[in-house]
């Protein structure tokens, strides 16, 4: 039941735990006990919602940086990852293999932001090298979504 | 002038489903819950396979019983999947959709007035398809009690000294049935006693909810006499590929490819390399929509049960069949009067036979938020059925 589980609320978190039993054939108490444990173990880290930004009148601006660093004795990236990741305005950073090091996807309400956030805080940190920023122009699929599609059920009459 | 047409053909009744269809797409806001074939899009990776096929240009006909490399992933699928030992060299024929299997699988089998027996609610082409190949189709009625399943005693009370064939098409469309092991076992055993064949139409085999689908050609004694039918369309979502194939003995196959080079040449050439790529990669696409299929079944026997309308659970393919005798109206009656009064499409049992006189098809190949919209109709309906009672 776990995969299926967690295969649903992955897309849709608002689910209520009734209509969930009922989906995957279970009791809601069997539900209710695997969501905590889901919980508790921290496979579920949290329940939020997919936004199109772009269609309200909320200015935000995402950027993703590419940033080298210098592993620290010890304690390898985990320490800079959070001198990092603690910012606020930082939405996600992951290890990354190939030509960096970290990826931080980072989002403010204008550009300047963007730059101040890059050139002030980090940059200036020890063990950053370098730092490459790309600003994100338009989000065509995110988490799995599709945005602006449409569903439209084209399936034409046809016997038998 | 003469009349252009044959009689045989004049003497076919069309589709039941179709009169109705012919309505709903007049009806500008309603919604069907009547479509026999799968909501979503094929997988993209088996699109794009199909796409790069046309790129390289392979756009000429395949041989006639389809590409060797797709023969080679379907022998291996079954073997694979079902643990049924194919040649693909032989023993397989691509066709176009599992549809034009029944056809040439029935015109090689038959001879003038042999008997085919129909196990009924079924698809509807059984038997024109038997019809036309020369056949006297024998119709089965299947019952609820037996849950729609095929029992020992039905059938070898419908077998004859003409009795050449049995279609057993399971997992059924409409009824959602299925046929466990120990029930085909049961059958088998007649079959082989009457030494009758059997065309067992497994279009829907990936899709079963109680375990694994057993084919009848695993069965000790029966792949000998079984021509079994699958194909793409239900599985893998690829409707509009056309692409199905028919796996049985090397005589009779043989004598299907003659009909079908002389027919069709061969299916699909984009279909087939696109086909290839489903079967390598396709396992957890199938998965994962046969999961989505799970929930929305579980979803509408739980609504059923709220409203206590009858219907006995199914496993297979994406049908439920609830029973509607309770409120003395005619399958076709109360169809007609749920579309007119809630607007909702759904398919009298008596299009698949008459034994589906009292029941309905309402397929789940819709989405959770539209079978939401569908069961709330439902249920007004029937509320107020029940209250003018």
């Amino acid at each position: 039941m776990r995969e299926e589980l967690l295969a649903i609320i992955e897309k849709n978190s608002r689910i209520d735990l009734q209509e969930l039993a009922v989906l995957l054939g279970v009791q809601e108490v069997d539900v209710v006990n695997e969501l905590s444990k889901l919980e508790a173990e921290g496979v579920i880290c949290g329940y939020h919602t997919l936004i199109d930004w772009e269609k309200t009148s909320i200015e935000k601006v995402t950027a993703l940086i590419e940033v080298k660093v210098t592993p620290q004795r010890g304690q390898g990236f985990d320490k800079i990852a959070e001198r990092i990741y603690n910012y606020p305005e930082v939405k996600s950073v992951y290890l990354i293999s190939g030509g960096y090091d970290l990826l931080v996807t980072l989002e403010e309400k204008t550009l300047k932001e963007i730059s101040r956030f890059v050139s002030d805080k980090l940059s200036t940190l020890d063990s950053v090298l370098s730092t490459a920023t790309h600003f994100i122009l338009k989000k065509y699929k995110d988490h799995g979504t599709i945005i602006d599609k449409k569903h439209e059920d084209i399936r034409e009459v046809i016997t038998p | 002038m003469r009349n252009i047409l044959s009689d045989k053909v004049q003497n076919i009744k069309p589709s039941g489903i179709r009169k109705f269809f012919d309505i709903v797409s007049e009806m500008k806001d309603a919604i069907s819950l009547g479509v026999g074939e799968p909501d979503f899009e094929t997988p993209w990776h088996i699109r794009d396979e199909g796409i790069f096929a046309l790129e390289k240009g392979k756009t000429f006909y395949t041989s006639n019983a389809g590409l060797k490399e797709l023969r080679i992933e379907i022998s291996n699928y079954l073997k694979r999947v079902q643990n049924l030992d194919y040649d693909p060299m032989k023993e397989v024929l691509v066709t176009v959709g599992g549809s034009e299997a029944i056809d040439i699988g029935l015109r090689a089998m038959i001879n003038p007035g042999d008997e085919v027996i129909i196990p009924q609610p079924s698809y509807v082409s059984y038997e024109p398809c038997a019809y036309l190949a020369g056949a006297k189709p024998v119709l089965l009625n299947l019952k609820a009690e037996n849950n729609f399943r095929l029992t020992p005693k039905e059938l070898e009370d419908a077998i004859t000294n003409k009795t050449k064939v049995l279609i057993l098409p399971y997992p059924n469309n409409p009824t959602g049935a299925i046929m466990e092991q120990d029930d085909l076992e049961k059958i088998a055993e007649i079959i082989i006693k009457k030494d009758i064949f059997v065309m067992s139409d497994e279009i829907y085999s990936a899709l079963t909810y109680k375990g694994k689908h057993v084919s009848i050609a695993n069965i000790s004694g029966m792949k000998e006499r079984t021509l079994l039918i699958n194909g793409f369309s239900k599985a893998y979502a690829m409707t509009g590929w056309r692409l199905g194939y028919a796996c049985a003995p090397k005589e009779l196959i043989s004598q299907m490819t003659k009909i079908h080079q002389f027919a069709i040449m061969c299916a699909p050439t984009t279909s087939q390399y696109a086909a290839i790529d489903a079967l390598k990669n396709g396992d957890e696409d199938v998965e994962k929509m046969r999961m989505a299929y799970n929930q929305r079944r579980r979803f509408l026997m739980n609504a059923f049960k709220e409203m206590n309308l009858d219907c006995f659970e199914p496993y297979g393919a994406f049908y439920v069949f609830p029973c509607i005798k309770e409120f003395g109206m005619t399958s076709e009656e109360f169809a007609t009067k749920f579309l007119e009064e809630e607007k909702v499409a759904v398919v009298p049992g008596t299009a698949f036979g008459v034994s589906g006189e009292g029941y309905l098809r309402i397929s789940y190949a819709y989405s959770i938020e539209n079978l939401k919209i569908a069961i709330n109709r439902l249920k007004h309906f029937i509320q107020n059925l029940r209250f003018n009672a």
